[in-house]
């Protein structure tokens, strides 16, 4: 569905005399099958945005290529538009119009009829819990409510590829988990391909079968939320002790799990990543009462995204959304 | 290529109705922009009266209307572009611009709002006119009304284009304002510059719109000479440059 090489794009900012190029993405290749759900991610300034924006021809590439639904971003981008829907995340409608006259204006930009688009309208209202608002000004809806009828402005058409900018930012956690939701269904129902931008790690591990990360303005990493997170070397186990005395048998015994790597000590709790933890959880259990070591509680987390990113980029990518 | 004329002029009629639809709703700017001529018309024009001796006519409102036509064309559309900027920091402009619409049709489909919106001022504007006192030769208003809209809509074209540019109130209303003041100075709007002195008629023949403000003069006199022929070809040329102005941003960056 979607494929680039070496797509590059950049900017010259002049300061006083001087003339800098800035390289807003770098070189991007990625791939996007028919059917696949892909999370964009990364942080703030890394190149997200510009290059969604040209893949959805509203930036012209300065170098490289790339094919959106079959058409060359380029030479053919009015089939590129006729292909795809674009949810931007600054919105897309007027804040004093009519939700219902919107879609139907937006939908017949796209060539259709008056009448197909108005009943193309009011079943995406319905199917995105807007059913009522048909008549209701933008501005008089929740933040959800706009968010779900923007969706509603790049479906009009049926689009089979669908690109969402930042889809659940600034949205209550209920909202998001809706939204999701929404999202979700877009592909079960109607078959779309949906390539999405985020930084919230929690919505590219909830929503996508693959996550490209790009930091810098070129791709990192490009695999399932799963597959990444198994890169990050283990599950993080922390112990916490009962007895400050015990720490140094408590730390041979956890990294006796791990060769090669020294646990954590940080008052009484001793820590340690373990590749596929679990497996060796009741191993760890049974020597530590062996020992007669007391714990005051055991913990293991799975790796997150963050993690992920951390490793990726040397920054924590919830550290650049605060 | 016909096919791509008519998908043109449907894709430039939906703009044009939505604009008009969402106008219409709020029909505060329309109001605001038909009292201020009225009150120019009523405060300022009893003050021309007893000076159409000075001014080499017998009917003081046959001058004075077609300068307020220019100032309702050049003022009201140059400031058409606030909508634009309100309507891209809502998003609409990169959503408009995401469909395969043509770009020159999205920009069309504003500027024939404010024409149609300058048309009934300017009507609204002769018949008050002539309740006032206004006789005038009914071919030449209708010319004149038609040079009007003519550059109404070079303005209102230059005003998006500049809106889309700076997408910024704060930046456009002072440049406009800093445009417009001179031009419309110069333009000979409320007394034709020919009552000045000679130094300053020479400066404002170099400003395009006092000849287009001539033109829609001579045209209210029934006198179509020279002075109609060179405002008309100001007000096409004005016309066209600023179409192509406007198309070539709203083209501008996109792929």
């Amino acid at each position: 569905m979607i494929h680039a090489r070496g797509l590059a794009r950049s900017f010259t900012t002049r300061k006083g005399r001087e003339r800098t190029e800035v390289k807003a993405v770098a070189g991007v290749d990625l791939d996007v099958e028919a059917g696949e759900i892909v999370g964009f991610l990364g942080p703030n300034g890394a190149g997200k945005t510009t290059t969604l924006r040209m893949l959805t021809t509203l930036l012209k590439p300065t170098a490289g290529t790339a094919t959106v639904a079959g058409f060359d971003v380029a030479t053919q981008s009015e089939q590129v538009r006729r292909s795809i829907g674009y949810v931007s995340q600054s919105g897309s409608t007027l804040p004093e119009a009519l939700a219902g006259e919107e879609v139907v204006d937006h939908g017949r930009l796209y060539g259709i009829s008056k009448a197909q688009a108005t009943a193309r309208g009011q079943e995406l209202f319905q199917q995105l819990d807007l059913d009522g608002l048909w008549t209701r000004n933008p501005r008089a809806m929740s933040g959800g409510q706009r968010r779900r009828l923007d969706i509603a402005m790049g479906l009009v058409h049926d689009p089979k590829l669908i690109f969402l900018d930042e889809p659940t930012t600034g949205l209550d956690p209920q909202a998001r988990a809706n939204l999701w939701q929404h999202i979700g269904a877009l592909r079960t129902d109607r078959g779309a391909t949906i390539f999405l931008t985020t930084h919230y790690l929690d919505e590219a591990d909830a929503l996508c079968d693959r996550v490209l990360v790009i930091d810098h303005g070129v791709i990192v990493a490009s695999d399932s939320p799963e597959a990444l997170k198994q890169q990050v070397s283990g599950d993080l186990v922390e112990l916490v002790l009962t007895d400050a005395a015990a720490l140094p048998r408590a730390a041979a015994a956890l990294g006796a799990l791990a060769p090669g790597s020294e646990p954590e000590v940080d008052g009484l709790v001793v820590s340690l990543r373990v590749p596929q933890a679990g497996r060796e959880l009741a191993g760890l259990l049974r020597s530590l009462d062996r020992d007669g070591i007391a714990l005051e509680a055991i913990e293991m987390r799975r790796p997150t995204l963050d993690d992920v990113f951390l490793n990726l980029t040397g920054r924590s990518l919830r550290e650049e959304a605060a | 290529m016909a096919a791509s004329i008519a998908s043109f002029a449907r894709e430039t009629w939906i703009v044009f109705w939505r604009q008009l639809r969402i106008a219409l709703r709020n029909p505060a700017w329309v109001i605001i922009g038909l009292i201020q001529p009225v009150l120019y018309l009523s405060l300022f024009g009893p003050l021309l009266e007893p000076m159409a001796g000075i001014l080499g006519t017998d009917n003081a409102y046959a001058i004075f209307v077609p300068g307020l036509l220019v100032q309702l064309g050049l003022f009201g559309a140059l400031f058409a572009g606030f909508g634009l900027v309100a309507e891209w920091r809502a998003g609409v402009i990169e959503a408009e611009r995401v469909t395969p619409a043509s770009r020159t049709a999205l920009l069309l489909g504003r500027v024939l709002r404010d024409v149609v919106q300058l048309l009934v001022q300017g009507v609204v504007l002769i018949a008050l006119g002539f309740a006032f006192g206004l006789r005038a030769s009914f071919g030449g208003m209708l010319y004149g009304l038609a040079l009007t809209l003519l550059l109404g809509a070079a303005a209102a074209c230059a005003s998006n284009a500049l809106a889309l540019v700076t997408k910024s109130e704060d930046v456009m209303a002072p440049l406009i304002n800093s445009i417009a003041l001179p031009l419309l100075l110069l333009s000979g709007i409320l007394i034709p510059m020919s009552v000045g002195p000679q130094w300053l008629e020479t400066i404002s023949d170099f400003v395009p719109t006092k000849h287009v403000v001539d033109a829609i003069r001579a045209a209210f006199a029934g006198n179509f000479g020279e002075p109609i022929l060179w405002g008309t070809v100001w007000a096409v040329v004005i016309f066209v440059v600023f179409v192509i102005v406007g198309t070539r941003t709203f083209r501008k960056e996109n792929a």
